[in-house]
């Protein structure tokens, strides 16, 4: 236990920022994991596996010479199209079954993803330096990385963009009238199998830009995978499917919070205390909602 | 009834040789049966109460955690020997040894049982893929909490005592293989019990439909809590045999394994057959069979394989081997099958 935060008011404004800036990349994560729920209905626990290959898309241009912030253009087409072939794999077998068929097939591709990624990669914790240097405020009494900041705004863009080609777009509107009503959809010509398809490609392409970011950010490691599966359930869950300010908010929260963790208990307890909110937060639901159940009682 | 007898008869007598028939697997053997009673217990939720959980890990884990650190707690100051690595600085008496597995195993098996009970109420009330996660967060967060414990070794691991200097490597995998296969007896025996009575058919009541087994007036609260329990108690005890097994625990790879026996107990009671008794039983025995022998090929590779398994498993063959069977067999089972009703059936397919 340290206490650090309390006695230096300035190592909270850091970890505030800090937990911000991070949070805006959950939250775009949390976005596909909410796209693809409430579209296709099924829990993809291999997200932040995908979060990881993306991560290692940009790492590898890193390490051929490339600025890895190109990555963030190029992880999400790779990762387009893995995400699509992924569906045609195994996802499209999984859509209209029980929801836990869909969690337990996705965890083994998880097993799996993280596996391969540790042959083709290596078990090393790794970063791609991306040279932005830092900024100081406050006199020197906050250091912010401007790859944080860059991050957080690429995320933000992304995000923009994303809303608008759902607003807009023919494929977009598809989508949104498929996860309102998939049976309603097919019988207007919409042709659902592809509008999963591109759903889950989608998906995968907002986790191949949000592990670009977090490999020019923080470090990426095969095995990271899962905390960052739950971290985007807990804040779809928190927030709620399709309430975009929610995602965002939630995700902002997770950050900050994650950041104290790290300073008040120690390191070694981050993920520790990540897993233990989700159960605090599950829990917590199950109380809220059993009160609104109690006619049955 | 009879028939029943004698192929249980057959089945003990055989348990009861299997380490003199095959010496050299006496290892394999117990951890076949700790995963068999892993597999049992995890159907007794996911199989027959539809309460599909990541979460019975916590129970194994911490079984193993305990009846480890009481046996050496009993008799040695518990942080001095993880901070020694269990060197040979303390050693444990013959007495000394099988008094703190006796006790440890007791507490293994008692305490996870109590830990279950005191959570079940928040946690059981959470439904279906919700339940899932949480029990999934439950088990990673166990991992990672005790992997930052210093007096049970946080990262670098506890070494469980060594088996003392009795009869050498051969009692000692004698030792540990009627310890687990008593395990196994033991819980087929509660879980058989268990399955004829009225029990059973409330925990299937809550699987079919939960809301209205609670409008029929069971209280499903109470019994999903204590079919956890059990479930709890079982695994405490196999987390406990298999932690003096293995003679080393590890937080995230040995005793919270959520990746592995997390994730095996799942797989084998669905490969089985799940919601069936003796399901989990050839499930375990069919996935360990097959593990132990093809792991050697994809040396390596095992992960890759595991993920391909699982997701072959559960798309391809989630009635299991039972399910199989029984569609191939209906009337081994007692179904009784009208056949022009079925040609019906399959015509309208």
């Amino acid at each position: 236990m340290d206490f650090m935060v309390f006695q230096y008011p300035m190592i909270s404004v850091q970890a505030c920022l800090d937990g911000i800036l991070l949070g805006i990349l959950f939250a775009l994560i949390a976005y596909g994991m909410a796209l693809q729920w409430g579209v296709m209905n099924i829990i993809n626990i291999a997200q932040g596996d995908l979060v990881i290959l993306g991560g290692y898309i940009a790492y590898f241009m890193y390490l051929y010479g490339i600025h890895p912030a190109w990555g963030v253009i190029v992880a999400p087409i790779i990762m387009y199209f893995i995400g699509v072939g992924l569906y045609k794999l195994v996802i499209n077998k999984v859509v209209d079954r029980d929801l836990f068929i869909s969690i337990l097939a996705t965890f083994g591709i998880s097993i799996l993803f993280m596996q391969l990624m540790n042959f083709a990669f290596g078990a090393d914790v790794v970063l791609a330096n991306s040279g932005y240097g830092t900024t100081f405020l406050f006199d020197s009494a906050v250091v912010l990385p401007n790859s944080k900041i860059f991050s957080a705004f690429i995320s933000i863009l992304f995000a923009i963009c994303l809303v608008i080609y759902m607003k807009k777009s023919k494929l977009g509107r598809a989508i949104r009238a498929t996860a309102q009503n998939a049976r309603a959809a097919k019988i207007l010509g919409v042709d659902t199998e592809k509008v999963y398809a591109a759903t889950f490609g989608i998906n995968a392409a907002l986790c191949g830009v949000a592990g670009a970011l977090i490999s020019i950010t923080f470090t990426i490691h095969p095995y990271m995978g899962l905390p960052y599966t739950i971290r985007s359930f807990m804040i779809v869950i928190v927030a709620g499917l399709g309430n975009l300010p929610g995602v965002a908010l939630s995700g902002m929260g997770l950050g900050v919070f994650e950041e104290f963790a790290d300073y008040i208990l120690g390191t070694e307890f981050r993920i520790g205390a990540v897993f233990l909110l989700l159960v605090l937060i599950l829990v917590y639901r199950r109380f809220k909602l059993s009160r609104k159940r109690e006619y049955l009682k | 009834m009879s028939k029943n007898f004698i192929l249980y008869a057959v089945i003990l007598v055989f348990g009861l040789a299997a380490p003199f028939i095959f010496p050299a697997f006496k290892v394999q053997l117990s951890i076949l049966c700790v995963l068999i009673v892993l597999a049992l217990t995890w159907n007794i939720q996911g199989g027959e109460m539809g309460y599909n959980t990541f979460g019975n890990i916590l129970f194994y884990g911490l079984g193993m955690y305990l009846c480890a650190s009481v046996q050496v707690g009993m008799f040695f100051p518990l942080a001095e020997w993880t901070e020694s690595g269990g060197e040979k600085t303390f050693v444990h008496t013959p007495a000394q040894f099988f008094q703190g597995m006796a006790v440890g195993l007791v507490v293994a098996a008692v305490v996870p049982t109590i830990v279950a009970g005191l959570i079940g109420y928040s946690i059981l009330g959470l439904r279906g893929h919700y339940f899932a996660i949480c029990t999934l967060g439950l088990g990673v967060a166990a991992g990672e909490i005790s992997g930052g414990i210093e007096i049970i070794g946080a990262g670098q691991g506890f070494t469980t005592p060594p088996f003392p200097d009795v009869g050498g490597l051969e009692a000692r995998g004698e030792f540990f293989y009627f310890l687990s296969f008593m395990a196994v007896v033991l819980t087929f025996i509660a879980v058989r019990a268990i399955y004829s009575t009225r029990f059973k058919l409330i925990l299937n009541a809550i699987r079919d439909n939960e809301d209205k087994a609670e409008a029929m007036g069971i209280q499903t609260m109470k019994y999903k809590i204590i079919g956890w329990m059990i479930s709890a108690f079982f695994c405490g005890l196999a987390g406990g045999i298999m932690g003096g097994l293995v003679g080393y625990i590890d937080s995230t790879d040995v005793a919270f394994d959520g990746r592995e026996m997390g994730v095996f107990m799942v797989l084998m009671a669905i490969l089985g057959g799940k919601g069936t008794l003796w399901g989990p039983v050839i499930g375990a025995t069919v996935f360990h069979i097959f593990k132990e022998g093809f792991w050697t090929f994809f040396l390596g590779w095992q992960y890759v394989a595991l993920g391909v398994l699982i997701v072959v498993i559960v798309i391809y063959f989630p009635e299991g081997i039972m399910g199989w069977l029984r569609e191939k067999y209906p009337e081994r089972f007692g179904e009784v099958v009208d056949e022009a009703d079925r040609k019906a059936q399959v015509e309208l397919k």
